[in-house]
């Protein structure tokens, strides 16, 4: 174990490794008492855990592996979709990453060797990792719904990665007549950000209302329960009767195929033409979990929920969307949460320590208008293999609150962005 | 430390959410246990006070007042 050790570190520096060739290079000197930690994914899992690991110990290397000069938050991108926040207000760069020690390599992950430890990036790089830490999100399952592809998201955009997509679903908002319809199909669990869906649904209905109250908003759900359900059923009843129409599974919403040609949605009993469709699909982890080998068979990564450890390949760790993490939802807040508790682990891992088994938080907001807000909270533990969620916490914003409550949940949930993005990017 | 996402450990940010950083531990303690047992009123804190035993809120409390 020890003398491999030293065959570890021999890691390439990212500066070192652009100006050599693709073999795998040696500059031990640089890593000198610090031991490599290469993570892959700049998000709110990825960017905050290797932020986290220079924190807790200057001496760890760390890498950073992220294709994209800037990142698009998710959260909040429903109120760019709905006019009322631009997305400039969703970017982020890596220049206080970088600035904390860490390095940046700006390519894509190609493979990874966990018995040898060794990453390949798209432009030749290979580097050598002590630990790695995947945090790739999520991918669009491309095969998952006839009709769908990413062609078809071009014409119905699935809008589920903040950036172009949100843009193109909003100006087909802006562009759609007074009196048209607007489709949303929700995916079945799991899937990243599970109130999502209808946080969208609520707030284009609040464009609509505003702006084109002759339109008519359906979502097509391939469930029959969702997050914060009641909360949300209440709320459309209260401020978009007539316009937004939920149609679960039970009732036939679950979408079995589309077609962009005519920008139509199929169920079992009906097709839905619409003016506006977004497409949210199935989804799965980032390729490189799939590719790393730490991904089952149901697109998902199984870890331990103490470590984040990959249950599939030892010393290779996935946090964020890509993870099973029992209980926890596919949440940014849960991410950075997870980030933080991996970091630690990861730090106690290197020094041949016990980690110490962690108690996670995630309290996820929902606009359902842009002064009109609802959470959802829950704190979790490890029992038996399982983030499971502590008996008698947590729980959704009570059914019964006044408005004012209301509005003061939706300012929480701009207080929460401001501080998390200060926190991973700032 | 989950308790960050909301409650900065910086002072760059601008939030209504009360800043813990630096603040005295047996205060956020105190706070804490207002919150589980619902003597103060709170939009997610009683949730999450709710999860979280003595010994882990004044783990948290003297780490936040270590905080600068």
């Amino acid at each position: 174990m020890n003398g491999k050790r030293v065959n570890r570190r021999q890691f390439v520096s990212v500066s070192v490794a652009a100006a050599g060739s693709a073999a795998l290079c040696c500059a031990p000197a640089i890593a000198q008492g610090g031991a490599h930690v290469v993570v892959i994914g700049g998000g709110f899992a990825g960017a905050s855990c290797a932020r986290q690991l220079k924190r807790l110990d200057r001496k760890i290397q760390v890498t950073l592996v992220e294709t994209n000069p800037t990142f698009i938050a998710c959260p909040f991108s429903n109120a760019v979709i709905a006019g009322f926040r631009e997305l400039s207000a969703q970017r982020f760069t890596y220049e206080k990453v970088a600035a904390d020690g860490i390095a940046l390599a700006a390519a894509r992950a190609t493979a990874v060797e966990p018995g040898a430890r060794i990453i390949s990036l798209a432009d030749g790089q290979r580097l050598s990792y002590d630990r790695l830490i995947l945090a790739p999100g999520i991918d669009i399952r491309w095969d998952a719904l006839p009709g769908y592809g990413e062609a078809a998201a071009e014409q119905m955009p699935h809008a589920w990665k903040a950036g172009e997509q949100t843009l193109l679903l909003r100006r087909q908002l802006e562009t759609m007549e007074d009196g048209g319809l607007v489709v949303i199909s929700a995916p079945a669990n799991p899937f990243r950000c599970p109130p999502g869906p209808y946080e969208r649904a609520s707030l284009i209905a609040h464009y609509l209302k505003a702006r084109k109250p002759r339109s008519k908003l359906i979502i097509l759900d391939a469930k029959d329960v969702f997050s914060k359900q009641r909360l949300f059923q209440s709320a459309w009843k209260e401020l978009y009767p007539g316009i937004l129409e939920w149609v679960p599974l039970s009732s036939g919403g679950n979408v079995t195929s589309v077609d962009p040609n005519t920008n139509t949605l199929v169920t079992d009993f009906e097709k839905y033409r619409a003016n506006v469709a977004n497409v949210i699909p199935p989804q799965r982890a980032g390729g490189i979990a799939e590719r790393a080998g730490v991904a089952d068979v149901s697109g998902w990564c199984p870890i331990d929920p103490v470590t984040f450890e990959s249950r599939l390949q030892a010393n290779v760790h996935v946090i964020g969307d890509a993870a099973i993490a029992g209980a926890m939802p596919k949440s940014a807040f849960g991410a950075n949460a997870q980030a933080k508790t991996c970091a630690m682990a990861v730090v106690k891992l290197l020094r041949g320590e016990t980690p110490l088994s962690p108690k996670l938080i995630n309290t996820c907001y929902s606009l359902v208008a842009p002064d009109y807000g609802i959470s959802i909270a829950g704190v979790y533990h490890a029992v038996d293999g399982q983030l499971t969620e502590v008996p008698g916490s947590g729980g959704v914003s009570p059914s019964d609150a006044p408005r004012s409550t209301r509005s003061a949940e939706a300012n929480l949930a701009e207080d929460w962005f401001r501080t998390t993005t200060a926190e991973v990017f700032g | 430390m989950a308790c960050s996402g909301c409650h900065p450990v910086g002072s760059g940010v601008e939030t209504s959410v009360p800043r813990l950083a630096g603040r005295k531990a047996e205060e956020i303690v105190a706070q804490m246990r207002a919150f589980r047992s619902g003597q103060r009123s709170a939009t997610v804190m009683d949730r999450i006070a709710k999860g979280y035993s003595d010994a882990e809120v004044e783990t948290i409390a003297e780490w936040y007042e270590a905080q600068r």
